[in-house]
């Protein structure tokens, strides 16, 4: 038995390399992920229209997620919407500023829309899908399951745990064990051509294999346009798999905090191939000196393009939040990325308040597979006439349009924070113009 | 009466709003809301949801108080002449704008009371003097019965133009 076991995990490694890791290296690919994808459509089409079926027969509406808000919502003006008010209620100018009684309306309705509907909060949890994709955890019509709908959902657990987390799993300990040792010892090599040939193809390498740890299939569009040395390349946050995504298919420079555990270790072994730039935890409050040290980077051409997510944190991918302003101000050329995931395969979102590291990744790698296009926006330089927030802005509308995502100008960071008082003020200011003039 | 999609869709959302996942609604999870902290009469508006002395709302109180604003037309499919008045009558949706104003719940809107929430709606902006005179004058205009308050039937009296139908009114998608 134990020869057995051994010859067969022998085949196993065999295919591995052959199917797997070689590609990888090289850069190529078989197709056969794209194949997959295809089945998978298929199947999940069968499976909405079974469960629509069911619920026919048994004559219930059915709970359809809704994508685009769930009340109507005017886009008119504080000052627009109050005049109105006042038009209807009286005959008086209405040029005049004044206060009302019936101003009071507009407040309360847009107060109880927010509760009803705001476009905020719903960002910071997964995307609800419009057909079910075999998972459990995207269900909600649990009730309309036939029996075949049952047999097949299990076969899909079955192929998932058993079959597609063990081969993912150990892709990804091939994946960063290579990416660790590599660069180590590529860091020993004196500084140079060759130092810098290895250590790209090194990244590129590991990069590619962690791609197909998570059977990622990733379409690039405009690759003509990808970022050059001595810039920046911004792109929209939803997961920490943007970067194995971004990474795999040109050769960045890292920013980010240091860590500890296994990510430290990966880390610490990265920068010693190549100039990434990692901060310790509280040089990261230090806003001058992250300035400093990435207007250093980019001065110097020949060091590579920074990789940089401006909106400090994770989003569902159904919309662009405020950008952080700090890497349009240092002068370097941007190029700006949309990344769009297709949830139907593997919500890539990390809810970081509901899950931790762990946990998202193996639900990564028990979902079907990742499936995102990325965009390559053409490169945009800061107007004399516009400051970095503008900039910044300017970069993020292109970001949004592209990959089809709602600009919003909110700050991500309200998952965990409490909005600032200077838009209520704002308010106040523009309904005190409506009362007493300017 | 609500359709079955909307009662789906708003106890989803409760549920979303309801972080301590115990069925109920503090004023900290509507406080959650962006566009509702900034709202001037936010803390007003949340106030609605919870009755006398409770901290806690449950779904029936958080869909009696969003009945208020359902549109009046939906009334004419379910007449009903004998039963009590819809909460989304004409009457109750001033009533739900006058309970805003009527901070100690007297039914009857003050000078002070006026002022404070004039000052939640101007913040810094407007001095003290001015915002009284505004207050002196819109009482003066409302007050028919000479106790310098606005009763509920002087306020209807000074809206009855107003198309409060419409702008008290939200409507659904589907």
């Amino acid at each position: 038995v134990v020869n057995l076991l051994g010859i067969s995990i022998t085949v196993l490694f065999t295919l591995l390399l052959v199917f797997i890791i070689v590609p990888a290296i090289f850069g190529v690919s078989f197709g056969i992920r794209k194949v997959y994808m295809k089945t998978l459509l298929k199947t999940f089409q069968w499976a909405t229209l079974r469960i629509e079926r069911g619920a026919k027969e048994k004559n219930h509406p059915l709970y359809k997620p809704n994508v685009n808000g769930i009340i109507a919502k005017d886009p008119t003006s504080l000052e627009e919407e109050i005049k109105e008010i006042r038009r209807s209620g009286s005959g008086k100018a209405l040029d005049t500023p004044e206060f009302e009684l019936s101003d009071i309306f507009y407040f309360c309705r847009k107060g109880i829309e927010t509760i009803m509907d705001d476009e905020v909060t719903k960002r910071f949890s997964a995307e609800e899908l419009e057909s079910w994709n075999l998972l459990s955890r995207t269900n909600y019509n649990f009730q309309y399951i036939s029996l075949r709908l049952t047999v097949l959902w299990g076969l899909g657990v079955l192929i998932r745990y058993c079959f597609l987390l063990p081969l993912r799993i150990a892709l990804a300990f091939t994946g960063i064990s290579l990416l660790v040792t590599g660069t180590t010892v590529v860091g020993y090599l004196p500084n140079g051509r060759c130092k810098e040939f290895l250590s790209k193809h090194v990244h590129l390498m590991c990069y590619r294999i962690c791609v197909r740890a998570l059977t990622a299939i990733i379409t690039y569009h405009d690759r003509e346009n990808r970022p050059r040395n001595g810039g920046i390349c911004v792109a929209n946050h939803t997961s920490p798999i943007d970067v194995i995504i971004l990474a795999s298919d040109g050769y960045y420079a890292m920013v980010g905090q240091i860590h500890g555990g296994l990510m430290g270790v990966i880390q610490r072994a990265m920068v010693k191939a190549c100039p990434h730039v990692w901060f310790e935890r509280s040089e990261v409050k230090d806003r001058h000196l992250v300035a400093k040290r990435l207007t250093e980077h980019v001065q110097d051409k020949s060091k590579l393009p920074i990789l940089i997510f401006p909106e400090g944190t994770c989003i569902n991918n159904t919309s662009v939040m405020m950008f952080k302003k700090g890497s349009f101000e240092i002068g370097a050329t941007v190029y700006p990325v949309a990344i769009k995931y297709d949830p139907q395969f593997g919500d890539a979102f990390w809810n970081s308040s509901k899950y931790g590291m762990v946990t998202y990744l193996l639900r990564m790698m028990t979902s079907w597979a990742i499936v995102c296009s990325v965009w390559y926006l053409p490169p945009m330089t800061r107007q004399p006439e516009e400051d970095a927030v503008q900039f910044a802005n300017r970069v993020k509308s292109a970001i949004a349009r592209q990959g089809g995502l709602v600009d919003l100008l909110w700050d991500g960071g309200l998952k965990r924070e409490k909005v600032k008082d200077t838009f209520k003020e704002e308010q106040q200011k523009l309904y005190s113009k409506m009362i007493v003039g300017n | 009466s609500v359709s079955h999609s909307q009662i789906t869709r708003l106890y989803s959302r409760f549920t979303s709003l309801d972080k301590g996942e115990n069925g109920t609604l503090s004023r900290e999870d509507f406080q959650r809301i962006p566009e509702l902290a900034i709202n001037p009469l936010g803390d007003r508006i949340i106030n609605a949801f919870f009755p006398e002395g409770e901290d806690q709302v449950n779904f029936r109180g958080f869909m009696r108080t969003l009945a208020h604003f359902r549109p009046i037309e939906d009334n004419e499919k379910s007449r009903d002449q004998n039963g009590p008045e819809p909460l989304n009558s004409r009457h109750n949706k001033l009533h739900f704008a006058f309970r805003l104003y009527d901070l100690d719940k007297d039914d009857k809107i003050s000078r002070d009371e006026l002022l404070q929430v004039l000052r939640m709606m101007v913040g810094v902006n407007i001095s003290d003097e001015q915002l009284g005179s505004i207050a002196d004058r819109t009482i003066q205009e409302a007050d028919l019965d000479g106790d310098s308050a606005i009763s509920f039937a002087e306020f209807v009296k000074v809206l009855e133009k107003v198309d409060v139908e419409q702008k008290m009114s939200i409507r659904f998608l589907h």
